[in-house]
């Protein structure tokens, strides 16, 4: 076996922060970092199906977490995410079946997944708070 | 077959690679991305129109055969992704043998308790009312 010497100096390949930041690179960045997010998004679906489960007391419980402003910008972050992560995986979907690969269609499925991803997250809050103010 | 190829069409047929695992990952993570689209689109539609209602009525819809049925969906597909989707994070950025071990038990713990505490709550719920 050759002799290697681990601290020989090889040149790293091009990484992150050496390319000029493009649409479609945060875009993959923000599917990677929005599932991530949801990863642990999932502990307040858990929270808020136990506290369902066990009593009025405990489901009062997360309504009065979710009421207060950081429920609220949490609850919010994670409507985007979810959105946000599950246009992000048709735009792989598509890609999968290779199409979608052009200069073209690459920057118009990217901005087409985050223009959707922010209407879809304020009309579900627009009628999520609808329904709050309506029909009990 | 070339010759010195001891391998039979058994292991073609099953996908099986040098790691012995194939394209299992690969597959069931776009498979469980397919699921989550509908799957996701239902699960945000049942809680904006549990906004706002009061836990008895939350406990009667939630515990309903459909909305049960849609919800251990959701939980079961979004944990099995989420599991492999942190799998992939962790051995991307975690190049210490030890500490990626232990992160990659910790993540197939938290997938699975994570959906079984869901999945437990939706069964309460059908069962106790």
């Amino acid at each position: 076996m050759a002799e290697t010497k681990a601290s020989a100096e090889r040149p790293l390949s091009p990484h992150l922060f050496i390319y000029k930041p493009m649409l479609t690179m945060m875009m993959s960045i923000a599917h990677r970092v929005t599932g991530a997010a949801l990863y642990f998004g999932t502990l307040l679906v858990a929270w808020w199906l136990i506290a369902a489960a066990s009593s009025p007391k405990a489901y009062a419980g997360i309504g009065s977490f979710m009421n207060s402003f950081f429920g609220r910008l949490v609850l919010f972050g994670y409507t985007w995410a979810l959105m946000h992560h599950m246009l992000g995986g048709i735009r792989h979907l598509i890609w999968d079946t290779g199409h979608g690969f052009g200069p073209h269609e690459r920057e118009w499925l990217a901005v087409a997944s985050l223009v959707g991803s922010i209407s879809l997250t304020i009309i579900i809050w627009i009628v999520g708070y609808l329904f709050i103010g309506g029909p009990r | 077959m070339a010759f010195g190829d001891m391998s039979t069409p058994l292991k073609h047929v099953c996908g099986l690679g040098s790691a012995r695992s194939g394209t299992a990952h690969f597959w069931r993570q776009r498979l469980t991305a397919i699921a989550n689209v509908p799957l996701t689109i239902a699960f945000v539609l049942i809680v904006v129109a549990l906004l706002g209602r009061n836990h008895a009525a939350v406990v009667q819809i939630l515990g309903s055969p459909l909305i049960a049925v849609i919800m251990l969906l959701f939980i079961v597909s979004v944990t099995t992704h989420m599991r492999i989707g942190m799998q992939v994070i962790i051995e991307d950025y975690v190049h210490d043998e030890a500490r990626k071990f232990i992160l990659l038990i910790a993540n197939t713990f938290f997938a699975v308790a994570v959906g079984l505490a869901c999945a437990f709550a939706i069964l309460m719920l059908s069962f106790k009312v």
